[in-house]
């Protein structure tokens, strides 16, 4: 009786461990889903904001406009028809809320039924236009209109474009170009400074160092993993900052070096961690048998445990990488966050988590905007899958060896 | 018995869920709304106020959805929120319970006295690029905006820029603090931020809205007589059909105990 109690208890045990398993399988794979259907819905909307049009005079001779020329347009950078081909005449811009400081509400009718007919005749009377109107109260009985075709999102224009303005209207740039390139370039900056100083403590901690001093420091180390990132951002924002820009004379502090500096600091634990357990775990044998063949301490260091340690070194690099390019807040609060395609380390850059994490709260459900910041979440997520791959290559490796 | 607890606890339950009024949007009216609401529930303590941020637009979708009672918004509702608020059979109410001035702020280092709305436009659109060009010495402007989640970015577009776009790549910051921080260590710098955040690490421009004019100083004083021209309102949108229900609230904030803690707050009260 009892056996077969326990019996009924293991198998309960067991299916419940294989439920919660697949749960969390299951969860992961619809996440996974849910960012890539959201992300690539981006490329079935218009390059104008939905659910307006760009109506021109009849008379006007261009029949098509570029995204990039709509916002120079309304930027008033071009001010003339000559320069996105009609002819010889300066543009006469119309957002469609200064009708209501041309007509007071009453004058639009109940439920703005005269709203298409006063635009139309705004129109009309203009035939060096250009107004940016609601679809919903077009003029589209009006002879002397016409409405621009609208055009959808290119995907080439999102991966290769240079100018991220999603908010701008009434034509939203969404050129992620700036943005993978300035998440790239701080942390590969991040992890040139991180990994020789977490490769020395490393060798340090496992090798030189004393029991009381590894004893003291290992702690320590793991205390520095477990800061919030906002607390590191604040130190960057408030001492990294001004301290760069005094002892650079740089004319702004929050540049992509005070970025790789702090993410360099958070990527330290992991690296230090991982690096040192591999080391550590090099077998006794292997460094008594270097020193017995005459070498020093230090040639047993580097051509023995290092190449033995090898494989660990690398997975604890990788993840350090990836740690740097998801962090999020303290990153947002000392890069300045402008989004240029980066140059130098001595300049502001903005990354794709600090992007999401700053846009994220005000995107409309269900726009291009919101669904432009969840295929930046899909290229982050993208990038992170192939160094969290490497770094399992490279650790099966490691088992390979030892067989 | 059992089940004279269960209706106990449904009619509580209820209750609680008829008195609860909850406020939603503007992340610059939260302190705002969090103070009347601590007051009013001290005031009125069968009532219950709830109070989250996430930024106008939130608050006022949120309205349309009808998860909140009230939306504060630090800017007007657009053309497309009334929209669907028509849709969905809904009509809004406004209340304006307090107005909120807009500061230029430049690193007290800076020579430059003034500027005009022109020439601002300039700076924040990326045409003007060195302060010799406005008088000051030979150095590079750095201006810094808010996120373009922040309804300040929206209002400071729109009345300065005159809808123009930012220049392209301009450094833009999570919050206010790190606005002032920033411009208080770095010499070229010129930012926005409220007259409720401003102090002594940064300096205040007096601006011109005609072509230069009369300078106004930023000051509530200015702000209240109306010659100050950067200013906005702060804004609670109900629902009319639920007037009933949030009337007590807003009757509590438009009272003079409710204007002495918007002037507290360093807003401009009505």
């Amino acid at each position: 009786m009892m056996k077969r109690l326990r019996h009924i208890t293991e198998i309960l045990v067991q299916s419940l461990f294989a439920l919660s398993g697949s749960v969390t399988g299951l969860a992961i794979l619809l996440i996974v889903v849910f960012l890539f259907k959201e992300g690539f819905g981006l490329f079935q909307n218009p390059d104008i904001e939905k659910g307006y049009a760009l109506c021109l005079h009849i008379s006007n001779p261009v029949e098509r406009l570029q995204s990039k020329q709509v916002k120079a347009i309304f930027d008033s950078e071009i001010t003339n028809w000559r320069d996105v081909g009609g002819r010889d005449e300066a543009i006469r811009l119309f957002r469609f809320d200064e009708i209501f400081s041309l007509y007071p509400e009453e004058a639009l009718g109940e439920d703005y039924a005269l709203l298409p007919q006063k635009l139309g005749e705004i129109i009309e009377q203009n035939p060096t236009i250009i107004a940016f109107l609601p679809e919903r109260y077009l003029p589209t009985t009006n002879k002397a209109i016409k409405t621009l075709p609208a055009k959808s999102i290119s995907p080439l224009d999102f991966f290769g474009g240079r100018e991220w303005m999603p908010a701008a209207t009434p034509a939203p740039q969404f050129g992620t170009l700036p943005l993978i390139l300035g998440t790239l370039w701080v942390s590969i900056f991040a992890i040139l400074i991180a990994l020789p100083l977490g490769l020395g403590v490393a060798v340090y901690m496992s090798e030189l160092a004393g029991e009381r001093a590894r004893k003291l420091l290992k702690p320590a180390i793991e205390l520095l993993a477990g800061i919030p990132s906002v607390v590191y951002g604040f130190f960057g924002l408030t001492v990294i900052v001004p301290l760069l820009q005094e002892t650079l004379h740089l004319p702004v502090g929050e540049t992509a070096l005070a970025g790789s500096l702090i993410l360099a600091i958070m990527a330290l634990p992991t690296i230090i961690t991982l690096a040192e357990d591999a080391m550590r775990n090099t077998p006794q044998a292997m460094r008594e048998a270097s020193l017995a063949l005459g070498a020093t301490h230090w040639q047993t260091i580097y051509k023995v445990i290092i190449p033995y340690a090898a494989s660990g070194i690398s997975a604890a690099v990788v993840l350090g990488i990836g740690r740097a390019i998801g962090e999020t807040m303290a990153v947002l609060m000392v890069t300045g966050n402008a989004a240029v395609i980066p140059r130098s380390l001595l300049e502001p850059v903005r990354t794709i988590p600090a992007t999401i994490a700053a846009e994220l709260g005000e995107a409309p459900m269900g726009g291009t905007h919101y669904q432009s910041l969840f295929l930046l979440g899909c290229i982050l997520f993208i990038i992170t899958m192939l160094v969290s791959i490497s770094a399992e290559v490279i650790s099966k490796k490691s088992h390979n060896k030892e067989i | 018995m059992k089940k004279k607890i269960l209706t106990g606890i449904l009619l509580i339950g209820a209750l609680a869920g008829a008195q609860a009024q909850k406020i939603k949007g503007s992340d610059t009216m939260l302190p705002l709304s969090q103070q009347e609401a601590e007051h009013f529930m001290k005031a009125n303590p069968s009532q219950t106020v709830i109070v989250t941020g996430g930024g106008s637009g939130v608050g006022i979708s949120a309205l349309i959805e009808g998860t909140t009672d009230i939306a504060q918004s630090s800017r007007k509702i657009k053309f497309d929120e009334r929209q669907k608020l028509r849709e969905s059979g809904k009509t809004v109410k406004e209340v304006i319970a307090a107005y909120d001035a807009l500061a230029v702020i430049v690193n007290p280092a800076n020579k430059v006295r003034r500027l005009t709305r022109e020439q601002l436009e300039g700076i924040f659109t990326g045409k003007i690029k060195n302060w010799k060009e406005l008088g000051g010495d030979d150095l590079a402007i750095i201006p810094y905006s808010r996120e373009t989640s922040s309804g300040t970015y929206e209002f400071f577009k729109e009345s300065v820029l005159k809808n123009k776009n930012y220049k392209n790549g301009i450094m833009s910051m999570p919050a206010t603090g790190a606005i002032i921080q920033s411009i208080s260590q770095t010499r070229g710098a010129i930012g926005y931020v409220g007259l409720a955040y401003l102090n002594k690490d940064v300096k205040t421009l007096p601006v011109s809205y005609d072509g230069g004019k009369n300078y106004i100083e930023p000051s509530i004083a200015n702000a209240k007589n109306a010659t100050y021209p950067i200013v906005r309102p702060l804004i609670y949108y109900y629902i009319t059909q639920t007037e009933k229900n949030v009337k007590p609230f807003i009757t509590y904030v438009l009272s003079d105990a409710g204007q002495k803690i918007v002037a507290d707050l360093g807003f401009i009260s009505l």
